[in-house]
């Protein structure tokens, strides 16, 4: 069970996820770039021990999973999942993640830093996520000594961390300001005040059906509330936005908005061939259709199983065995049909 | 200047490449400029180039580059050199090995030098106390202000045992 996949959260027409990621390192051990293959392991013992034979009762909630010993497309559905990032997949070799049994909580070991904190819940739950990180960090802190400079924070692999270590970050599909074009607008006055805007899989990846990723950029001279205030306090003026321009699409055009709609409905439920892109982007606009309540059979929950259902690695891991492109197309059209029951 | 290739149209492109401490320098025009892959750019724009090329820019330390280039963390081996390459720090301790060149871009990529947020109990033992310390001594001024001297009296004396636990 992946919690953000299949639960609502607040705000859920707009705000798919939720994110809040702590970057710690153990004090006394080279970072993650620097550490052999035994150091690595050692680290990952420290860790792993503070949670599972720690004192607080996170232990009976947590499973270590050591990348090493699973299989490659068990690492990327972990990936698609957003459960782990693909920097630490490709290093699995020292690598290893706590996950807790709804998985909401990821903590990856010997990634960029040696302990990334990530609680991914969904809908607009940014507080509760900073809640949740807190407390497991208290918890590791118990039993781990973390790097930590008086002047500068938390001692993390790359200054662009350093600081709080927190990355908070919401997942947010933004259909009617892409069809508007204001969509521009809003990420340039993102970044301006200090917020990045990126695709949903994290550096250097395009937007894929229209859902877009906007977190933090600076981590020092900020506390954690400040910092995850500005990101809740502009996200919540970007939903505005996005609800005024569905609202304005649907009596201005809102012929041509139906069409797109049952358009890609009608293709999803009868397509035999699908592509992992053409999927995404169909599945937006369904998204989008049910938001403003044009399709009222099916649930906004079911969307983003689908969505990530239909990746790569997850659709090998149902059919248990390894598929080519064409075959995945077809797996992928076929899924998506059982699942809007056609 | 006309374009090299074509030899038709104006050069709106000047590109001067450094390889080998050998210089080529290349003028095109626009059209024949997109298809030329030389003026394409090195396309794996990351984080890292992004860190290595602040790193050049920053030349109002006293330090001169050479030295800094070799300047090595005693605890991981890590050299500057190494660093500006990687993007990367190869321990804790290389924020003090490098402390002249990292902080400089450290307050030009965050904006700030110092850490206001969460503060760990056990690394930040101390700290946490000195920031109580520094509470408490505002209370205390504002206390003596209001001639509230009962009030001032208790948080001297708490200032006081603070301190001494600083020094155990």
């Amino acid at each position: 069970m992946t919690k953000w996949m299949q639960e609502s959260g607040p705000d859920n027409d707009i705000i798919i996820s939720s994110r809040i990621r702590l970057a710690r390192n153990v004090e006394d051990f080279p970072f993650p770039v620097a550490l052999t293959k035994g150091k690595s392991k050692e680290v990952a013992k420290v860790v792993s021990d503070a949670i599972l034979q720690g004192k607080s009762t996170l232990r009976n909630d947590f499973e270590l999973i050591t990348l090493e010993e699973v299989s490659q497309l068990e690492r990327q559905v972990l990936v698609e999942k957003h459960l782990i990032s693909p920097t630490l997949a490709t290093n699995y070799e020292k690598g290893a993640a706590l996950l807790n049994k709804d998985e909401s909580v990821s903590i990856m070991i010997n990634e960029e830093d040696h302990i990334r904190i990530q609680c991914l819940l969904p809908g607009f739950q940014l507080d509760e996520a900073w809640d949740i990180a807190n407390k497991i960090d208290d918890v590791i802190e118990e039993e781990v000594k973390y790097a930590f400079d008086e002047n500068l924070g938390y001692l993390t692999s790359c200054p662009t961390n350093v600081g709080t270590g927190i990355r908070a970050s919401v997942m947010i599909h933004l259909p009617a300001l892409t069809m508007t074009g204001y969509i521009n607008r809003i990420l340039q006055a993102a970044s301006q005040i200090g917020l990045a805007v990126r695709g949903i899989y994290g550096e250097g990846t395009e937007f894929a059906g229209n859902l877009f990723q906007i977190s933090n950029q600076l981590t020092l001279g900020r506390n954690e509330k400040d910092i995850i205030g500005n990101l809740k306090d502009v996200t919540r003026q970007i939903i505005q936005k996005e609800r005024d321009a569905r609202s304005t699409l649907l009596s201005n055009n809102g012929i041509q908005l139906k069409d797109r709609v049952y358009r890609a409905f009608g293709i999803l439920c009868n397509a035999r061939i699908l592509s992992s892109q053409e999927c995404m982007k169909l599945l937006s606009d369904v998204r989008l259709g049910i938001d403003v309540g044009l399709l009222e059979d099916i649930n906004i929950d079911n969307v983003n199983e689908i969505m990530v259902m239909t990746q790569p690695a997850y659709l090998q891991k149902i059919a248990g065995k390894a598929l080519s492109s064409n075959e995945r197309d077809i797996r992928r059209a076929s899924l998506v049909r059982e699942k809007l029951g056609k | 200047m006309l374009c090299e290739k074509c030899h038709k149209r104006q050069a709106t492109v000047h590109l001067t490449k450094i390889l080998n401490n050998k210089k080529t320098e290349i003028h095109l025009c626009d059209q024949c400029a997109k298809q030329n892959e030389a003026v394409a750019f090195d396309t794996s724009f990351s984080i890292n180039n992004f860190l290595a090329s602040i790193l050049d820019s920053i030349q109002d330390s006293p330090i001169k580059v050479d030295y800094v280039k070799a300047t090595k963390c005693d605890y991981c081996g890590m050299t500057y050199g190494k660093f500006k390459q990687l993007g990367r720090l190869g321990c804790s301790k290389c924020y003090n090995a490098f402390e002249e060149k990292l902080n400089t871009l450290i307050k030009r990529i965050q904006g700030s030098e110092s850490h206001i947020g969460k503060i760990p109990k056990r690394a930040g033992g101390s700290l946490r106390i000195k920031n109580e310390i520094k509470e408490l001594k505002i209370k205390l001024n504002d206390a003596v202000r209001n001639e509230a001297y009962e009030e001032a009296a208790v948080l001297r004396d708490k200032i006081k045992d603070l301190e001494k636990n600083i020094k155990e």
